[in-house]
């Protein structure tokens, strides 16, 4: 278990930049969780990280070493696979045992830490099964078990559960959490599902075409996106698109007159969180308040989502909790919509 | 009316596959009955029966000494055909090297190419190469070893090149995070992983070795013959069951190594 330090990493394949100035620096014991869709990098850093990859610059410090040049097998990193890759000519014990063996300890001593490793991921008494026996949610704990087994500086992880089913990916994510927070294993993940990255995360990192967008926790990423693309990545957002004529006063396209707080000048976007808006009389209180026509609701249980028009060219989405005596607005209904003046945040127009 | 045509399709099926496999075992039928004959003149109705056959193909020196001959080739020349053949396949399969393709064709090419062809070549090449060193190619075990090994790399490439098509290169990259370097994970992931192929590999580059009589013709020397070439000469001068006797046993020992091999490794989801 060690500190893990990532200096202006950078991966390029000819004139594309997979990676981009990646750096970051990741404590002892934290779980740190790379997000981003698919395509924006997170593999390509997580495989710098393991030495399968040679970084085209930049540097990576594990603890005290600098392995950005090692090869994979002196790197001491456990990297848990999207595929599990077991190795099916091996039983379960032996494909466990194997990074032991590496190292060249005893049989004798292997059998108690593959035993332990394989009770830490509640699969003792099958050791001497082959992975071909074993279910999908099976071999991932053999995966991480194997992982587990060579104590690891730092533990990798490519969506490791991105081919379990829904239920069980719920329960292995709870899981992972707690075996790593019980052996206090510096963890790197890497999704492009959202939730599994809030559940999971001390500390995340949104990536997107190569480029670290933000790092940071979930109520940082949430409360304040650093940019229009974090503000609808994570969580939802409604845009509305328009310019800073002057501080603290926001036009939109349909010309609206918007109180916000936003220094900047010039082309900009609104964003609002769906569930901070406030609908009808609650909407009194609130600096800015508009008219607006209710053009769609989905009712989605626990929430109604409703699409509402401000202007012709101006568009908004409300989410109301469903509580009881809640009156469902129709489509053409007319309403009073409104938000506080510090619930909007303003960003750079981007193309 | 469809059931029916279907019915009919099958039977006709059954019936050809029937008459092929008739066509391939009849003469190995043929030959192994011969083979118990009493009388020495292979004709028909057989006299009586007795193993006497088999006793002096046993007891034949040009037939054991072949036999033991043939042998030694065949296992040096698969061993050897693995060695070249496997890193030319992991090559093939998993560099983009200049003229892959040609390079594949160009190594499957001694399984199209004539024996005949190839044993003038092989003649001609040894003789030069005899020449040009000094050394005693020609007639040597080496050098028919060597040409063995000819024949038996296109059987290791093809069949080889096809366990690694499929082959899920991942668990190498898992076995190097586990710490293992190149040379381990080669040793303890990759040839494990491609057994079937390996051992299909060698037992066929055993038996065309084994088996093998026109390009073996123009190199061995004397004193020095491979057992196809004993039996053809045994025939040049009398026809009897000895030759059928020493064929029985050849059937019976390839047979039984590919029953053996059969048990470890399904063949017929090799080849
Ligand atoms: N060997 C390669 N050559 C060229 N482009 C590559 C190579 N490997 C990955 N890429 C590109 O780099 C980008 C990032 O890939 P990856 O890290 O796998 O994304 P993800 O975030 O989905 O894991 C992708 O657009 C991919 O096409
Ligand atoms: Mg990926």
């Amino acid at each position: 278990m060690a500190r893990l330090s990532i200096e202006h990493l950078r991966k390029t394949y000819g004139e594309f930049h997979a990676v981009d100035d990646f750096s970051i620096d990741i404590a002892d014991g934290e779980f740190l969780v790379l997000l981003g869709p698919s395509g924006c990098g997170k593999t390509t850093t997580l495989r710098m990280v393991a030495g399968f990859i040679q970084p085209t610059a930049g540097r990576i410090t594990i603890g005290e070493r600098d392995v950005t040049n090692l090869p994979p097998w002196k790197r001491n990193c456990g990297l848990v696979f999207q595929s599990y890759a077991l190795f099916p000519h091996m039983s379960v014990a032996d494909n466990v045992a194997f990074g032991l063996e590496m190292r060249r300890m005893a049989p004798a001593e292997r059998a108690p830490r593959v035993a332990e490793a394989l009770r830490l991921v509640q699969l003792s008494g099958f050791d001497q099964r082959y992975p071909r026996q074993l279910s999908g949610g099976q071999q991932q704990r053999v995966a991480l078990a194997r992982a587990l087994a060579m104590q690891p500086d730092v533990l990798l992880l490519d969506e490791p559960l991105s081919n379990l089913d829904a239920k069980l990916r719920q329960e292995v994510r709870v899981e992972i959490r707690d075996l790593q927070r019980k052996l206090g294993l510096t963890t790197i993940m890497v999704t492009h599902d959202q939730e599994e990255a809030l559940t999971m995360a001390d500390r995340l990192v949104v990536m997107e075409k190569g480029k670290v967008r933000q790092i940071g926790t979930q109520r940082e990423l949430y409360e304040k996106p650093a940019d229009r693309f974090v503000a609808g990545f994570i969580g939802r957002s409604a845009f509305l698109d328009g310019e800073i004529a002057a501080p603290g006063r926001f036009r939109s396209q349909g010309g609206l007159e918007i109180d916000c707080s936003a220094p900047a000048l010039g082309p900009a976007t609104l964003a609002l969180r769906p569930e901070r808006l406030a609908i009808g009389a609650q909407a009194e209180s609130c600096t800015n308040r508009f008219q607006a026509r209710v053009e769609h609701v989905s009712y989605l249980g626990a929430l109604l989502d409703i699409d509402v028009r401000l202007t012709e060219h101006d568009r908004m989405l409300l989410q109301l909790p469903n509580r009881q005596g809640t009156v469902e607005p129709k489509p053409g209904d007319r309403i009073t919509i409104g938000w506080a003046e510090d619930a909007g945040l303003v960003y750079p127009r981007e193309s | 009316m469809t059931a029916a045509r279907l019915s009919l399709g099958r039977i006709a099926l059954n019936g050809a596959a029937m008459l092929s496999l008739g066509f391939i075992l009849l003469p190995l039928i043929f030959v192994t009955w011969l083979a118990f004959f009493r009388q020495e003149i292979p004709s028909f109705p057989p006299e009586g029966y007795s193993l006497r056959w088999f006793s002096a193909a046993a007891g034949n020196k040009a037939f054991v000494d072949g036999f033991l001959l043939s042998l030694q080739v065949g296992v040096l020349s698969t061993l050897i055909g693995l060695m070249l053949g496997v890193p030319a396949s992991l090559a093939l399969v998993r560099h983009r090297i200049v003229l892959g393709p040609a390079l594949n064709t160009f190594l499957l090419l001694p399984l199209v190419m004539p024996g005949i062809v190839l044993g003038t070549a092989t003649y001609v090449f040894q003789i030069e190469t005899e020449i040009a060193t000094g050394l005693p190619v020609l007639g040597s075990a080496g050098g028919l070893v060597a040409a063995h090994t000819l024949i038996v790399i296109p059987w290791v490439v093809k069949l080889v090149t096809a366990s690694l098509v499929g082959f899920d290169r991942t668990i190498e990259e898992a076995a190097q995070n586990l710490g293992a370097n190149p040379w381990t994970t080669f040793w303890r992931i990759t040839l494990p992983s491609i057994r079937p192929g390996l051992v299909a590999a060698g037992l066929f580059s055993f038996v065309t070795s084994f088996g093998n009589l026109e390009m073996s013709l123009f190199l061995v020397g004397p004193g020095r013959i491979t057992l196809p070439i004993a039996i053809l000469q045994y025939l040049e001068w009398k026809i009897d069951p000895a030759v059928a006797a020493a064929s029985v046993i050849q059937i019976v020992l390839i047979g039984a190594a590919m029953i053996v091999t059969d048990r470890y490794v399904k063949l017929s989801r090799v080849v």
